[in-house]
């Protein structure tokens, strides 16, 4: 009777083994995405902007903590905060008071910066319009596999973003290139998160399937930064990003947690703004998603034993060996210079040479017509 | 499981990629208590990129590049990003010089697919190398279009080896706007073999690099020779980062100086891939050591002779481990115990401002200082003006010492309006211990509303002025190339004795060119307000206005009389 129960208790156990395993299986393959974008974008120009720049570099530091590489991530930053020459430190940028994290890094590659952070050079990173010479890390080449994570921030208003103080995006566009990415299916979930004043009017025009937004203020609020360095002598965050910086230090790549931890980030006591969240478009449901399925970066490794037959490498052939002998070329060579022969101008006809044309003309004319007609000119 | 070992290739007919990689820094104390650093980070590669099949086997020499190098038919690349300008007078000549901003030139090959006869090919090629470059880079080298590209007919010949220079190859550009950071350097030390982990790049920290008075970092692509006989080229990639730190915001103004306070770092192994790794540092003002010391004492001496003078240099090898000590880590100490004495003068430098009031018209003077007391030689200025400012070349003048100095040569090509900038070329003799100024009076253009930047009231900037020349110099020059010589001294070649070649760039100029008013309130109200004022206010009297005869007043006698008589109950006059 005991092997009997000792067999049950095997079979329960290995029932319940398999169950485990299964499980961790369907949540890998659950979320349906391979592979992790993010766009993240500050937009305003000018030093007393220093805390957008700094939203922005916190949140490419998380995302880049979590797992998703360089090539993976569009950093676009509007002006230059770490080497502005009214920065008492050079090549920082602080989050916290007294500079205590430095967001900005040793390993930073922005893509876009100064002038070319425009709406257009944006909508066309979105959409993937660009021209054909633009180098890879300047491009989004997301798939249908993708999640996007879209992070916004700068000065805004009822609908609009402003792009460097000199344009502005409306929500009406950004619905738009949203759904021209979903036409041509440049995403499978997109997040996008936006901290400006009234950051809630920007995604209450979207349409496409599977986003969701999150915004630091409703319409009609203003979103508050949140504390002046002295030293700095500028505000270094705004209040909802300060506070998700610190959501998101406590997130790591394993970790569970769900997008309705993200929703309860700074509540009204602590940003003074009401931040609110927009998910009915998105299919599956914010409790089931986890915040490394935007923040962090899937990494499928698959293990095989096989050996791979690699080919040989080509070898270059030697060319013959050139008769003549090189030298290094004379850098000032005062007397060529003096004799060089003038550059091709373009030919023009000598001086004189039309008015001499015309001459002519007029005067073979009056000649066959007589000279009558000559009053009529003079 | 299965654990047979791989294939094993026959190393023998497998070619060996024959590169080199070395890797110097130079520190040289400055009279002002300034310190200046230059590191060179130098990968020869015996290879041919041009040739039909493609290079695939990269070794030291990063693959970027070379794929940038084989696609773009590129014969030569110069690209530099600067932070700072260099003060000649008081730092003396830097050991590549490099313009604010970022500098980029380029000679291209003369190959099958791209004749020079399609003169948009090379062009149309620049347009993409300059993309791809940004790419590299992270800046805004896609900036670099029509605009501000030149084409320079004398300057800027290859420093490389090559029996051809048609200029029709070569393209210069800069973007004087041009911002220097971390972003900056992050890709440039990927490019190194050993990245930041080993050798003498664990010290290029930005955050001590960019808190500087002046930081340069720059690529330099070029064919050399392989040896003395000169018939087969190498390729050879310098990589150099020139720092000048300051006395006051570095050093809290006392004057000593130590790797670790200059770079918050010291140095504990050289990189395992270099076939030499060294530290110079300059003692030959100080041959006794009464002005400064240093230490740890180091027995290797060497002398070379670079910008014109016999230099002598303490060496610090770190492939020895002996360099490193007991503490295993090397943090080399200057410490100055006298500040007398005074530096060699720079025999020629140049300055340049704006001058004029006004948003309409201005003028651009250009001074060049030959300091040699006896000696004169000739310079060539390169200057590079965007279409905005229109120049009035009817206007240049060139004096020297008061009097007329008349150019041996000048190349002016004239801008087109939005399509290229105006290039001037001239070829001016200094004469010795003077000062020459050239001047051109230029007009300021109003743009289009559209090509203007989000912050215009900032102004458009200028780029720097180059002027080469052959310096006489102090002590024969070394014109034996492929004698083993420190990298410092073998940047420039050297085909005389008696001079050497020398690069100087002036300040970037800042110009305010006429900027509307984008504020919109105020163009609103102003619009409003006069739409009103005279549309209804016209409207208005049109409407109501009623005309009624009137007699003109009288005089002042009879009004006087007419109250009188007001007075009296008489009716008036």
């Amino acid at each position: 009777i005991y092997l009997f129960t000792y067999f049950f208790f095997l079979l329960l156990y290995i029932a319940f083994m398999l169950f485990i395993v299964f499980d961790n299986a369907g949540q890998f393959f659950s979320s349906g995405h391979t592979n992790n974008w993010a766009v993240l974008v500050c937009t305003s120009r000018f030093w007393f902007n220093y805390r957008h720049v700094a939203n922005t570099l916190s949140v490419y530091r998380s995302v880049k903590r979590l797992g998703i590489p360089d090539s993976h991530i569009v950093l676009m930053l509007a002006d230059d905060m770490a080497c502005n020459h009214r920065n008492p430190k050079p090549a920082t940028v602080f989050s916290h008071k007294n500079m205590e994290l430095n967001v900005y890094g040793d390993d930073v590659e922005v893509d876009y910066r100064g002038y070319e952070v425009t709406v257009e050079n944006f909508l066309r990173v979105l959409t993937g319009r660009l021209p054909p010479s633009t180098p890879r890390s300047k491009r989004l080449l997301s798939d249908d596999r993708s999640n996007i994570l879209i992070y916004l921030t700068g000065h805004g208003g009822n609908g609009f973003l402003k792009f460097q103080d000199s344009e502005e995006i409306s929500n009406v566009e950004l619905a738009d290139a949203f759904e021209q990415m979903w036409q041509k299916r440049r995403y499978n979930e997109l997040l996008f998160i936006i901290d400006t004043c009234q950051g809630a009017s920007m995604y209450e025009r979207f349409y496409s399937p599977n986003l969701m937004a999150l915004a630091s203020s409703q319409v009609g609020e203003d979103s508050l930064s949140h504390q002046p360095d002295l030293a700095i002598g500028v505000h270094l965050m705004d209040r909802y990003t300060f506070y998700l910086l610190e959501f998101l230090e406590d997130i790591h790549p394993a970790s569970k947690t769900n997008m309705n931890d993200l929703f309860k980030v700074c509540p009204k006591s602590q940003c003074v703004s009401t931040p609110g969240h927009r998910t009915d478009l998105f299919l599956r449901d914010p409790g089931s998603v986890l915040i490394t399925d935007f923040f962090g970066s899937v990494r499928k490794v698959e293990i095989t034993m096989e050996t791979i037959n690699l080919t040989d490498p080509i070898n270059p052939v030697n060319g013959e060996l050139q008769i003549r002998k090189y030298s290094y070329v004379d850098q000032l060579p005062v007397s060529e210079i003096i004799h060089q022969k003038p550059k091709q101008k373009d030919w023009h006809p000598p001086d004189g040479f039309i008015l001499g044309l015309w001459t002519l003309i007029l005067l073979v004319f009056f000649k066959l017509y007589g000279m009558k007609h000559l009053k009529h000119i003079f | 499981f299965d654990t047979s070992a791989p294939e094993t290739v026959d190393p023998s007919s497998v070619p060996q990629p024959k590169d080199d990689f070395q890797e110097e820094l130079v520190i040289r104390p400055l009279h002002s208590g300034d310190i200046y650093a230059s590191f060179q980070f130098r990968t020869v590669w015996e290879t041919d990129f041009m040739r039909g099949n493609k290079v695939s086997h990269y070794r030291l020499f990063p693959k970027s590049l070379g794929q940038v190098i084989s696609k773009f038919s590129v014969r030569e690349l110069h690209i530099s990003f600067t932070q700072g300008y260099w003060r000649t007078m008081q730092w003396g000549q830097p050991f590549q010089p490099s313009p604010p901003g970022a500098e980029l030139w380029v000679w291209f090959q003369d190959s099958a697919e791209c004749k020079v006869y399609a003169a948009g090919c090379v062009d149309g090629t620049w347009k993409e190398l300059t993309n791809v470059l940004s790419g590299i880079f992270c800046a805004s080298l896609n900036f670099i279009d029509s605009t501000n590209t030149v084409q320079p007919s004398a300057s800027f010949k290859p420093l490389g080896i090559g029996n051809e220079t048609d200029h029709r190859f070569l393209r210069y550009a800069t973007l004087p706007r041009e911002i220097v950071c971390t972003e900056n350097l992050t890709p440039w030390k990927k490019l190194l073999p050993c990245g930041s982990k080993a050798g003498l790049a664990v010290l290029l920290k930005s955050e001590k690099l960019f808190h500087s008075s002046f930081h340069s970092q720059a690529v330099h692509i070029r064919p050399v020779c392989q040896d003395w006989q000169c018939k087969t080229t190498s390729w050879e990639l310098r990589q150099t980062l020139n720092v000048v730190f300051d006395l006051h915001n570095s050093a809290q103004g006392k004057r000593e100086w130590s790797l670790f306070k200059m770079f918050s770092r010291t140095l504990t192994e050289a990189c395992p891939l270099a076939s030499s790794s060294k530290i110079y540092i300059d003692i030959t003002d100080n041959p006794q050591g009464e002005q400064f010391e240093v230490s740890p004492a180091t027995p290797l001496l060497s002398q070379a002779v670079v910008l014109g003078d016999r230099r002598t240099f303490s060496v610090y090898d770190l492939t020895q481990q002996i360099t490193f000590g007991t503490v295993r880590s090397l943090n080399l100490l200057i410490r100055w115990k006298s500040s007398e004495g005074d530096m060699l003068r720079p025999l020629l430098h140049a300055e340049r401002y704006v001058a004029g009031y006004g948003l309409q018209t201005g003028e651009i003077h250009t001074l060049m200082y030959n300091n040699h007391p006896y000696r004169s030689f000739p310079v060539l200025l390169l200057d590079s003006v965007p279409w905005y400012l229109r120049l009035y070349i009817h206007t240049l003048t060139v004096t020297s010492k008061g009097k007329d100095n008349k150019p041996s040569y000048i190349h002016y090509q004239p801008s087109k309006d939005r399509l290229r900038p105006h290039l001037l070329e001239m070829l001016v003799q200094l004469p010795p211990n003077s000062v020459t100024e050239v001047t051109v009076q230029f007009e300021r253009a109003l743009l289009k509303w559209t090509e203007y930047t989000p912050d215009p009231n900032h102004g458009f900037y200028v780029g720097s002025s180059v002027i080469s020349s052959l310096v006489p110099s102090i002590v024969a020059m070394d014109t034996n190339s492929t004698r083993e010589r420190p990298l410092f001294s073998s940047f420039f070649p050297c085909k005389e004795e008696s001079s050497y070649f020398v690069r100087v760039y002036t300040e970037p100029l800042l110009v305010n060119l006429p900027t509307p008013d984008f504020s919109m309130p105020y163009n609103v109200i102003c619009l409003t307000c006069t739409v009103v004022a005279v549309g209804y206010g016209s409207l208005y009297n049109l409407l109501t206005r009623s005309f009624q005869i009137e007699e003109p007043s009288p005089g002042l006698a009879k009004r006087i009389a007419n109250i009188i008589r007001k007075m009296r109950g008489v009716p008036p006059l």
